[in-house]
């Protein structure tokens, strides 16, 4: 059974419809990647499953319905990392750490975590007490990251983390991210326009194109697929 | 030649402007707690207040004393101020800012009206919260009143940035105040945290209502007015959405008007209330943001 | 096609409200007659704060001090002028849009909250500074146009005759209020129409925006203030023709300022029809609620209560619920 089913989920902003019955899965243990154009409904996808937009359709996790409330989603174990990275720009470093861990009830687990997010992001441990906005966008992106890791999720929603970044942060974040999946079996969700990095760094894919997914196949199968290279990895 | 300088005289009227201060600077954070959860001002802040104060006042006339009343009032009020945003602020939550405004001024109008209702218009006093007696100290008189005043209100306020620098509940209201919609996604119930914004802020209504009533000697359901227009000045002045300007703000004012009202003879109780709102003209006019508060957009 | 059908339907409405104002006074006793004319100075003074609020999104908390200005401006030319009262309406209008530009000077540079305590600020002031000004105004006192002999249309008790008709005062006075706040709704209906009304939507909906596109939001800001506070002015000079002809500085207080920004929420900002809504619910609730209970402080339970049970069910106000009716007909056309 996948982690996270989603089957004909549809939403719209007031008249417009964003998303018109996409059908997607991530299993346990998976990294997947979702490609498209701007406008393709990415973003609204990731919004849909962690309810900051109204939905319908069904949404599964973990073989029970979604709660269709932002705070919920993120105690049933999903953790997202929305555009523009989210972080709190007036809170420091640490308190940005300590937020990430607000659904968590075990302090001395929470403890040791986040002592290894600061060694695994020395930079966050450099920048503890200075306010989250004075970081550069790279440092924002590991901050971003390091927080939603300190609420322990059994899902990662990555919204277009590589947006503005210099292409060598962008590599290197993936690095980390293939890495927690590895060792630790953290489910990804990443939407990404770099199609290239993505497909690289994912076992899955899928191309969604006006709301709807318009290819879906393994990342090796879409890095051969005709019309996905020439559309998304320009050759 | 030189004029001597009665410096007793003036430690003595800083302290006791300190004291106003103290009083002006819980209602002015009260203000700035649910402006800054929710972009409201709660206009109905004073009326609590005093609602709160003639429940204390009721109290003591069944033979509580003061601080047991005190302490009895300002729980009951905190339970008052999250009962009351969950039935009457939450359903227009998702409403434009103008709708809550309006809200919190049918709020006035009720609670004022109910003060009224319940209690007879005659005026009331409190008995005292500290001794009467003066207190010398470096050769000056001070008033334990208001020292006592000035001891209590910086109490809660320390109190108050202890909760919100080092507690998790406290840190998840900062969040939510700043940034609700990141703060859904780390899970926090912001609703529930301006439920709480509003308890803590109708608490601290309550201890600027029981800390004035004494040292007027007598109050009717009108009092906490001109206290009110007091704790706007100093959030203005201080800056409106931040805590510690509008303590430090409040302080400056308190001081600011008691020797105004002290050295300048023609400064009557009235024009106490024109200074006050003057200081609010002139920072508006000349630096919006106040003392402390983030700077506002101006030219575009 | 639908164009044709929408302006059809406004002209409609139109007509229909020319024919209510005309016909209602039969159907009012005398007393409550009155008590619409008071409704109407409401409803004009309203119409100028939805211009500033609804329409160009500034928040004032200082009209009911601009209707204090035009007020002050009828009493004082008439008792101590010799004025004609009805023909220092327009001049206390005048008068009151002058005051409204200046309250509009530091509007262009404060917005929002720090806006509204500027406005707060103004009204509050302005009991004190009509005290302090009392060669002029009267002081405490105030100004009576009751006991004198005034060059007064609407002082007379009993009737008045006019156009060649006698009308039975209060009468007279409903149509005087009404006429001209339809008259000015219409004025207001058109300036929202045109470009004037464009700019001051686009400073609402976004001050950055509107500046980048050329806008000069100041010049809205302060424009919109000064209109707003010609109608405030007119409100507040038929106010003092028709409920006591008296005025101090305690007739507008803040609580004013406040009423009548309840009303313009309460019937719905942007929408003209619910500024004749708001004003009816500031002139009658409060009467109503006395009626409910003469307890001390009752009335004012009940009023809030009102206030606060209107915004919870219909946060978009009481016109704004008219507009949802009507819609549905003129959006499939």
């Amino acid at each position: 059974m996948p982690l996270l089913e989603l089957r004909g989920v549809a939403a719209r902003y007031g008249a417009l419809e964003a998303l018109r019955g996409i059908d997607l899965s991530v299993d346990e243990g998976e990294i997947v990647a979702v490609l498209g154009a701007n406008g393709a409904g990415k973003t609204t996808m990731l919004r849909a499953i962690s309810a900051t937009v109204k939905t319908s359709g069904e949404l599964v996790f973990a073989g029970e319905r979604l709660p269709r409330r932002p705070e919920a989603v993120a105690r049933a174990g999903i953790a997202h990392v929305p555009e523009g990275r989210g972080t709190f720009a007036q809170l420091s470093v640490d308190e940005n750490l300590r937020l990430g861990a607000h659904v968590r009830r075990d302090r001395p687990g929470v403890k040791a975590d986040y002592d290894r997010m600061l060694q695994r992001f020395p930079i966050l441990a450099d920048r503890r007490g200075q306010a989250a906005g004075t970081l550069s966008g790279g440092e924002q992106q590991q901050l971003a990251l390091a927080r939603a890791l300190m609420q322990r999720p059994r899902l990662l929603l990555l919204d277009e983390p590589s947006l503005g970044l210099a292409p060598r942060v962008v590599s290197e974040f993936f690095a980390v991210v293939g890495e927690l999946n590895e060792r630790e079996g953290l489910s990804v969700l990443v939407v990404e326009q770099n199609a290239s990095i993505a497909l690289a760094s994912s076992a899955r894919a899928y191309v969604l194109e006006v709301g709807r997914v318009a290819v879906a196949g393994t990342s090796a199968e879409l890095q051969r697929h005709e019309s996905v290279r020439r559309s998304y990895l320009g050759y | 030649m030189p004029v001597a300088i009665d410096w007793a005289g003036v430690a003595q009227q800083v302290v006791s402007g300190l004291s106003s201060g103290g009083i002006y600077a819980m209602l002015a954070v009260a203000l700035v707690l649910i402006y800054r959860a929710t972009g409201v001002v709660n206009f109905a802040q004073g009326e609590l207040a005093m609602f709160s104060t003639f429940v204390a006042w009721t109290l003591t006339q069944h033979g509580f004393g003061y601080w047991t009343a005190f302490v009895v009032t300002v729980l009951a009020s905190f339970a008052a101020g999250i009962a009351l945003e969950r039935t009457v602020i939450r359903p227009v939550e998702r409403s434009p800012v103008l709708t809550t405004a309006i809200v919190t001024i049918g709020l006035f109008f009720i609670v004022n009206g109910a003060a009224f209702w319940i209690w007879s218009p005659e005026v009331k006093s409190m008995p005292n919260a500290f001794s009467t007696r003066p207190i010398r100290i470096a050769g000056v008189a001070f008033s334990i009143s208001d020292l006592g005043i000035i001891g209590v209100s910086l109490l809660a306020v320390l109190l108050l940035w202890l909760f919100f620098r080092f507690t998790k509940l406290g840190l998840a209201m900062r969040a939510a105040a700043l940034n609700p919609d990141s703060s859904r996604l780390t899970g926090i119930r912001v609703s529930w945290t301006i439920a709480l914004g509003w308890g803590l802020a109708t608490a601290l209504g309550a201890v600027a209502g029981l800390l004035a009533a004494p040292p007027l000697g007598s109050f009717d359901q009108n009092f906490m007015q001109p206290i009110l227009l007091y704790a706007f000045a100093g959030a203005v002045l201080g800056g409106i959405d931040s805590a510690l300007g509008a303590v430090i703000g409040s302080l400056a004012l308190g001081v600011f008007l008691n020797l105004l009202g002290t050295y300048v003879s023609w400064v009557g109780t009235d024009l106490r209330q024109a200074a006050a709102l003057a200081v609010i003209l002139v920072v508006l006019l000349v630096r919006p943001a106040g003392l402390l508060g983030t700077a506002v957009v101006r030219r575009v | 096609m639908s164009r044709v059908l929408r302006v059809g339907a406004g002209v409609a409405v139109a007509a229909a409200a020319v024919a209510l104002v005309l016909v209602l006074p039969h159907w009012l006793s005398d007393a409550r007659a009155a008590e619409f004319a008071r409704a109407g100075c409401f409803f004009i003074a309203i119409i100028g704060l939805n211009l500033v609020t609804g329409y160009t999104g500034q928040i004032s908390l200082g009209h009911g001090a601009l209707m204090a200005v035009g007020a002050y401006t009828t009493a004082i030319l008439t008792a101590n002028h010799g004025f004609r009262d009805l023909w220092t309406v327009p001049l206390a209008g005048l008068v009151a849009a002058a005051a409204g530009f200046v309250v509009g000077l530091p509007a262009r540079r404060l917005s929002g909250l720090y806006l509204a305590l500027a406005t707060f600020a103004f009204a509050v002031a302005m009991p004190a500074l009509l005290k302090r000004f009392s060669g002029l105004t009267g002081g405490s006192q105030g100004i009576n146009l009751f006991d004198k002999a005034l060059n007064r249309s609407t002082g007379a008790l009993g009737h008045v005759h006019v156009l060649g008709r006698t009308l039975a005062t209060n009468d007279f006075l409903f149509y005087l209020t009404w006429g001209i706040g339809l008259v000015l709704a219409g004025a207001a209906w058109l300036l929202v129409r045109g470009r004037v009304g464009r700019a001051f939507r686009a400073v609402r909906d976004s001050e950055v925006a509107a500046a980048s596109s050329g806008i000069n939001t100041g010049f809205y800001k302060m424009l919109a203030f000064g209109i707003s506070g010609f109608y405030a002015g007119v409100g507040g000079s038929l106010f003092v023709l028709v409920s006591n002809w008296f005025v101090s500085p305690s007739t507008f207080g803040f609580d004013k300022s406040l009423l009548l920004i309840v009303g313009a929420v309460v019937g719905g900002l942007g929408s003209l029809a619910g500024m004749a809504v708001g004003a009816l619910f500031i002139q009658f609730v409060p009467g109503w609620s006395a009626n409910l209970s003469s307890a001390p402080g009752a009335p004012s339970v009940f009023f809030g209560a009102a206030i606060v049970l209107v915004m919870i069910m219909l946060p978009a106000g009481l016109g704004g619920l008219f507009r949802r009716l009507t819609e549905p007909l003129t959006r499939r056309l």
